[in-house]
Protein backbone atom coordinates (compact mmCIF):
# COMPACT_ATOMS: atom_id res chain seq x y z
CA UNK A 1 0.00 0.00 0.00
CA UNK A 2 3.07 2.25 1.13
CA UNK A 3 4.42 2.03 -2.29
CA UNK A 4 1.91 2.18 -4.66
CA UNK A 5 0.95 5.45 -2.38
CA UNK A 6 4.04 6.64 -3.34
CA UNK A 7 4.24 5.87 -7.02
CA UNK A 8 0.35 7.26 -6.65
CA UNK A 9 2.10 10.81 -5.74
CA UNK A 10 5.23 10.64 -7.35
CA UNK A 11 3.00 10.00 -10.85
CA UNK A 12 0.59 12.99 -9.28
CA UNK A 13 3.19 15.05 -9.35
CA UNK A 14 4.58 14.68 -13.11
CA UNK A 15 0.90 15.60 -13.90
CA UNK A 16 0.84 18.35 -12.16
CA UNK A 17 4.32 19.38 -13.58
CA UNK A 18 3.60 18.81 -16.77
CA UNK A 19 0.27 20.51 -17.20
CA UNK A 20 2.31 23.49 -16.32
CA UNK A 21 3.12 24.17 -20.02
CA UNK A 22 0.14 25.84 -21.94
CA UNK A 23 -0.62 24.04 -25.87
CA UNK A 24 -1.58 27.25 -27.32
CA UNK A 25 0.75 30.63 -26.40
CA UNK A 26 0.47 34.24 -27.29
CA UNK A 27 3.92 33.97 -29.01
CA UNK A 28 3.17 31.61 -31.84
CA UNK A 29 -0.86 31.25 -32.09
CA UNK A 30 -1.20 34.72 -33.89
CA UNK A 31 1.83 34.21 -36.58
CA UNK A 32 1.36 32.73 -39.76
CA UNK A 33 3.55 29.68 -39.81
CA UNK A 34 4.25 27.01 -43.19
CA UNK A 35 2.45 24.69 -41.31
CA UNK A 36 -0.67 26.51 -41.19
CA UNK A 37 -0.78 27.45 -45.06
CA UNK A 38 -0.05 23.69 -45.54
CA UNK A 39 -3.26 23.11 -43.34
CA UNK A 40 -4.83 25.43 -45.56
CA UNK A 41 -3.88 23.26 -48.62
CA UNK A 42 -5.55 20.35 -47.20
CA UNK A 43 -8.79 21.81 -45.93
CA UNK A 44 -9.79 23.88 -49.39
CA UNK A 45 -10.90 22.92 -52.64
CA UNK A 46 -12.04 25.06 -55.75
CA UNK A 47 -14.89 24.78 -57.85
CA UNK A 48 -16.12 26.22 -61.06
CA UNK A 49 -19.11 28.09 -59.76
CA UNK A 50 -20.08 31.95 -58.78
CA UNK A 51 -22.82 30.53 -56.28
CA UNK A 52 -21.77 31.06 -53.60
CA UNK A 53 -25.04 30.50 -51.45
CA UNK A 54 -25.45 27.17 -53.46
CA UNK A 55 -22.54 26.14 -52.40
CA UNK A 56 -23.40 27.13 -48.55
CA UNK A 57 -26.66 25.65 -48.62
CA UNK A 58 -25.20 22.36 -50.19
CA UNK A 59 -22.39 22.93 -47.11
CA UNK A 60 -25.24 23.29 -44.30
CA UNK A 61 -27.56 19.90 -46.26
CA UNK A 62 -24.51 17.76 -46.18
CA UNK A 63 -23.00 18.96 -42.70
CA UNK A 64 -26.64 18.32 -41.55
CA UNK A 65 -26.97 14.74 -43.67
CA UNK A 66 -23.56 13.75 -41.05
CA UNK A 67 -25.17 14.70 -37.72
CA UNK A 68 -24.25 18.37 -37.57
CA UNK A 69 -26.33 20.86 -36.10
CA UNK A 70 -25.38 24.59 -37.57
CA UNK A 71 -24.45 26.80 -34.80
CA UNK A 72 -23.76 30.45 -37.08
CA UNK A 73 -24.34 31.18 -40.25
CA UNK A 74 -23.72 34.52 -41.98
CA UNK A 75 -24.01 34.76 -45.70
CA UNK A 76 -22.91 37.53 -46.48
CA UNK A 77 -19.40 36.53 -45.49
CA UNK A 78 -19.49 32.76 -46.49
CA UNK A 79 -19.67 31.41 -43.22
CA UNK A 80 -21.66 28.33 -41.40
CA UNK A 81 -20.12 26.74 -38.29
CA UNK A 82 -21.92 23.29 -36.95
CA UNK A 83 -20.89 21.10 -33.95
CA UNK A 84 -22.31 17.78 -32.46
CA UNK A 85 -21.93 15.97 -29.38
CA UNK A 86 -20.97 12.47 -29.64
CA UNK A 87 -19.96 9.51 -27.40
CA UNK A 88 -16.06 9.07 -26.90
CA UNK A 89 -15.94 6.04 -24.59
CA UNK A 90 -12.65 4.13 -25.46
CA UNK A 91 -12.52 0.78 -23.76
CA UNK A 92 -8.86 0.48 -24.01
CA UNK A 93 -8.97 3.75 -21.71
CA UNK A 94 -11.20 1.78 -19.10
CA UNK A 95 -8.75 -0.80 -19.41
CA UNK A 96 -6.44 1.71 -17.80
CA UNK A 97 -8.20 3.57 -15.46
CA UNK A 98 -9.56 -0.01 -13.84
CA UNK A 99 -5.60 -1.04 -13.87
CA UNK A 100 -4.38 2.51 -12.36
CA UNK A 101 -7.29 2.69 -9.94
CA UNK A 102 -6.85 -0.61 -8.95
CA UNK A 103 -3.42 -1.13 -8.39
CA UNK A 104 -2.10 2.12 -8.13
CA UNK A 105 -4.87 3.91 -6.40
CA UNK A 106 -4.67 6.89 -8.97
CA UNK A 107 -7.85 7.52 -10.74
CA UNK A 108 -7.64 8.74 -14.45
CA UNK A 109 -10.80 9.24 -15.40
CA UNK A 110 -11.70 8.23 -19.41
CA UNK A 111 -12.78 9.84 -21.84
CA UNK A 112 -16.52 10.31 -21.80
CA UNK A 113 -18.07 12.36 -24.93
CA UNK A 114 -17.04 15.04 -27.49
CA UNK A 115 -17.94 17.88 -28.90
CA UNK A 116 -17.06 17.99 -32.72
CA UNK A 117 -16.81 21.29 -34.08
CA UNK A 118 -17.19 22.15 -38.25
CA UNK A 119 -16.24 25.72 -39.53
CA UNK A 120 -16.66 26.69 -43.58
CA UNK A 121 -15.64 29.77 -45.07
CA UNK A 122 -16.12 30.40 -48.63
CA UNK A 123 -14.40 32.78 -51.00
CA UNK A 124 -14.67 34.01 -54.37
CA UNK A 125 -11.46 33.55 -56.21
CA UNK A 126 -10.14 33.22 -59.83
CA UNK A 127 -10.52 35.90 -62.71
CA UNK A 128 -13.49 37.94 -61.75
CA UNK A 129 -14.28 35.38 -59.20
CA UNK A 130 -15.75 32.48 -60.97
CA UNK A 131 -14.34 30.30 -59.04
CA UNK A 132 -15.41 29.63 -54.91
CA UNK A 133 -13.03 28.18 -52.61
CA UNK A 134 -14.47 26.15 -50.14
CA UNK A 135 -12.45 25.60 -46.91
CA UNK A 136 -13.75 23.25 -44.02
CA UNK A 137 -12.18 23.07 -40.56
CA UNK A 138 -12.65 20.42 -38.18
CA UNK A 139 -12.55 20.13 -34.70
CA UNK A 140 -13.06 17.95 -31.20
CA UNK A 141 -13.06 18.97 -27.94
CA UNK A 142 -12.91 15.57 -25.02
CA UNK A 143 -14.83 15.37 -22.17
CA UNK A 144 -13.85 12.77 -19.57
CA UNK A 145 -16.15 10.79 -16.96
CA UNK A 146 -15.55 14.23 -14.34
CA UNK A 147 -17.12 16.52 -17.10
CA UNK A 148 -13.23 17.93 -17.74
CA UNK A 149 -12.05 18.83 -20.63
CA UNK A 150 -9.25 15.83 -21.47
CA UNK A 151 -8.85 17.14 -24.84
CA UNK A 152 -9.15 19.73 -27.63
CA UNK A 153 -7.48 19.24 -30.93
CA UNK A 154 -7.79 19.96 -34.63
CA UNK A 155 -8.89 16.81 -36.28
CA UNK A 156 -5.89 17.07 -39.00
CA UNK A 157 -6.39 13.26 -40.86
CA UNK A 158 -5.97 13.83 -44.31
CA UNK A 159 -9.14 11.54 -45.14
CA UNK A 160 -11.54 13.19 -43.56
CA UNK A 161 -11.33 15.94 -45.53
CA UNK A 162 -11.22 14.18 -49.08
CA UNK A 163 -14.39 12.75 -47.54
CA UNK A 164 -16.06 15.76 -46.78
CA UNK A 165 -15.08 16.90 -50.42
CA UNK A 166 -16.37 14.22 -52.08
CA UNK A 167 -19.55 13.82 -50.37
CA UNK A 168 -20.01 18.17 -51.35
CA UNK A 169 -18.59 17.60 -54.88
CA UNK A 170 -21.15 14.45 -55.52
CA UNK A 171 -23.97 17.21 -53.79
CA UNK A 172 -22.91 19.86 -56.13
CA UNK A 173 -22.49 17.89 -59.35
CA UNK A 174 -18.63 19.59 -59.96
CA UNK A 175 -15.70 18.75 -59.74
CA UNK A 176 -13.52 19.90 -56.63
CA UNK A 177 -10.26 21.49 -57.91
CA UNK A 178 -7.01 21.54 -55.57
CA UNK A 179 -6.40 24.81 -54.41
CA UNK B 1 -7.01 19.55 25.04
CA UNK B 2 -5.29 21.16 22.55
CA UNK B 3 -7.12 19.98 19.89
CA UNK B 4 -10.75 20.98 21.25
CA UNK B 5 -9.60 24.05 21.61
CA UNK B 6 -8.22 24.34 18.16
CA UNK B 7 -11.86 22.88 17.56
CA UNK B 8 -13.47 25.36 18.92
CA UNK B 9 -11.17 28.14 17.14
CA UNK B 10 -11.79 26.71 14.09
CA UNK B 11 -15.76 26.55 14.69
CA UNK B 12 -15.14 30.34 14.94
CA UNK B 13 -12.89 30.87 12.27
CA UNK B 14 -15.17 29.56 9.50
CA UNK B 15 -18.17 32.18 10.17
CA UNK B 16 -15.40 34.70 9.88
CA UNK B 17 -14.52 33.47 6.90
CA UNK B 18 -17.29 32.87 4.99
CA UNK B 19 -18.19 36.33 5.81
CA UNK B 20 -15.19 37.67 4.30
CA UNK B 21 -15.63 35.67 1.74
CA UNK B 22 -18.89 36.88 0.65
CA UNK B 23 -17.63 40.77 0.80
CA UNK B 24 -14.71 39.85 -1.67
CA UNK B 25 -16.17 40.34 -5.04
CA UNK B 26 -14.56 40.12 -8.10
CA UNK B 27 -16.88 42.07 -10.33
CA UNK B 28 -14.37 45.29 -11.02
CA UNK B 29 -13.49 42.80 -13.90
CA UNK B 30 -15.97 43.98 -15.86
CA UNK B 31 -15.17 47.29 -16.74
CA UNK B 32 -11.19 46.23 -16.90
CA UNK B 33 -9.26 49.35 -16.87
CA UNK B 34 -5.57 48.16 -16.22
CA UNK B 35 -3.38 50.27 -18.84
CA UNK B 36 -3.85 53.14 -20.54
CA UNK B 37 -6.96 53.32 -22.96
CA UNK B 38 -5.94 55.40 -25.25
CA UNK B 39 -2.27 53.25 -25.24
CA UNK B 40 -4.10 49.81 -25.56
CA UNK B 41 -6.65 51.10 -28.45
CA UNK B 42 -3.51 52.19 -30.76
CA UNK B 43 -1.92 49.20 -30.44
CA UNK B 44 -5.19 46.98 -30.94
CA UNK B 45 -5.97 48.92 -33.80
CA UNK B 46 -4.95 49.76 -37.54
CA UNK B 47 -6.56 51.13 -40.63
CA UNK B 48 -6.81 50.09 -44.00
CA UNK B 49 -6.60 52.35 -47.05
CA UNK B 50 -10.13 50.75 -48.52
CA UNK B 51 -13.91 51.13 -47.84
CA UNK B 52 -14.39 47.39 -48.99
CA UNK B 53 -16.28 46.36 -45.46
CA UNK B 54 -17.33 43.03 -46.91
CA UNK B 55 -13.77 42.20 -48.32
CA UNK B 56 -11.89 43.27 -45.23
CA UNK B 57 -14.19 41.36 -43.34
CA UNK B 58 -14.40 38.34 -45.80
CA UNK B 59 -9.72 38.45 -45.05
CA UNK B 60 -10.21 38.44 -41.38
CA UNK B 61 -11.98 35.50 -41.17
CA UNK B 62 -9.74 34.10 -43.82
CA UNK B 63 -6.68 35.27 -41.48
CA UNK B 64 -8.03 33.39 -38.29
CA UNK B 65 -8.97 30.36 -39.91
CA UNK B 66 -5.05 30.01 -41.09
CA UNK B 67 -4.12 31.22 -37.38
CA UNK B 68 -5.86 27.81 -36.80
CA UNK B 69 -9.32 29.74 -34.86
CA UNK B 70 -13.00 28.57 -34.65
CA UNK B 71 -15.75 31.31 -35.11
CA UNK B 72 -17.90 32.16 -32.81
CA UNK B 73 -20.05 35.11 -33.92
CA UNK B 74 -20.01 36.99 -36.84
CA UNK B 75 -22.36 39.61 -38.24
CA UNK B 76 -21.54 42.19 -41.04
CA UNK B 77 -23.91 44.42 -40.10
CA UNK B 78 -22.64 45.34 -36.98
CA UNK B 79 -18.97 44.69 -38.41
CA UNK B 80 -18.06 42.52 -35.85
CA UNK B 81 -15.41 38.75 -35.56
CA UNK B 82 -15.24 36.70 -33.20
CA UNK B 83 -13.25 33.48 -32.66
CA UNK B 84 -11.48 31.42 -30.73
CA UNK B 85 -8.78 29.02 -30.10
CA UNK B 86 -8.10 26.60 -27.67
CA UNK B 87 -6.05 23.27 -27.70
CA UNK B 88 -5.40 20.55 -24.35
CA UNK B 89 -4.20 16.94 -24.41
CA UNK B 90 -3.56 14.31 -21.75
CA UNK B 91 -0.14 17.10 -20.60
CA UNK B 92 -1.18 20.10 -21.66
CA UNK B 93 -3.47 22.08 -19.29
CA UNK B 94 -6.40 23.80 -21.60
CA UNK B 95 -4.48 27.11 -22.95
CA UNK B 96 -7.44 29.10 -24.88
CA UNK B 97 -6.96 32.10 -27.03
CA UNK B 98 -10.26 34.75 -27.73
CA UNK B 99 -10.06 37.22 -30.03
CA UNK B 100 -13.04 39.91 -31.24
CA UNK B 101 -12.43 41.99 -34.50
CA UNK B 102 -14.46 45.12 -35.44
CA UNK B 103 -14.14 47.20 -38.54
CA UNK B 104 -15.54 50.18 -39.22
CA UNK B 105 -15.10 53.03 -41.32
CA UNK B 106 -12.33 56.11 -40.56
CA UNK B 107 -12.94 58.99 -42.72
CA UNK B 108 -14.05 58.73 -46.04
CA UNK B 109 -11.19 56.23 -47.37
CA UNK B 110 -10.51 53.79 -44.80
CA UNK B 111 -11.40 51.31 -42.54
CA UNK B 112 -10.37 50.81 -39.22
CA UNK B 113 -9.66 47.40 -38.13
CA UNK B 114 -9.54 47.04 -34.06
CA UNK B 115 -8.70 43.63 -32.38
CA UNK B 116 -8.98 42.45 -28.92
CA UNK B 117 -7.24 39.21 -27.42
CA UNK B 118 -8.29 37.31 -24.50
CA UNK B 119 -5.60 34.72 -23.22
CA UNK B 120 -6.22 32.53 -20.14
CA UNK B 121 -8.96 34.42 -18.65
CA UNK B 122 -7.20 38.00 -19.14
CA UNK B 123 -6.85 40.73 -21.42
CA UNK B 124 -3.59 40.93 -23.80
CA UNK B 125 -2.04 44.28 -23.44
CA UNK B 126 1.28 43.37 -25.13
CA UNK B 127 1.79 44.76 -28.22
CA UNK B 128 3.88 41.88 -29.79
CA UNK B 129 0.51 39.68 -30.33
CA UNK B 130 -1.56 42.36 -32.12
CA UNK B 131 1.56 43.18 -34.27
CA UNK B 132 1.74 39.68 -35.23
CA UNK B 133 -2.21 39.47 -36.03
CA UNK B 134 -1.83 42.85 -38.02
CA UNK B 135 1.11 41.33 -40.29
CA UNK B 136 -1.14 37.98 -40.79
CA UNK B 137 -3.85 40.00 -42.12
CA UNK B 138 -2.12 42.69 -44.24
CA UNK B 139 -0.85 39.20 -46.17
CA UNK B 140 -4.60 38.25 -46.54
CA UNK B 141 -5.25 42.01 -47.54
CA UNK B 142 -2.91 42.50 -50.01
CA UNK B 143 -2.51 46.03 -48.11
CA UNK B 144 -0.54 47.48 -46.03
CA UNK B 145 -1.88 48.43 -42.34
CA UNK B 146 -1.54 51.80 -40.83
CA UNK B 147 -0.84 52.65 -37.23
CA UNK B 148 -3.26 55.37 -36.02
CA UNK B 149 -2.35 57.57 -33.30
Amino acid sequence: MGTSLRIGSVLLAILILLTGCAAVTLDKDLNLTPEMLAQRQLQTRRFDTTDEQKILKTCAALLQDTGFNIDETETRLGILTASKDRDATDPVQWAVFLTAAIFLGVPIPPDDNQIMKAFVTTRPVGEGGSQIAVRVVFERIVYNTERRVAKIEALNDPTMYQSFFEKLSKALFLEAHDI
Amino acid sequence: MISDRLKRNALLLIPLLLLVAACMTTHDRLLDMDTSQVQLRSMQSRAFDTTDKEKTMRAIIATLQDLGFMLDRADYTLGVVTASKARADAIQAPASLRVTVTVRPRGEKQLLVRANAEYMRAPVTEPKPYQNFFNSLEKAMFLEAHQVD
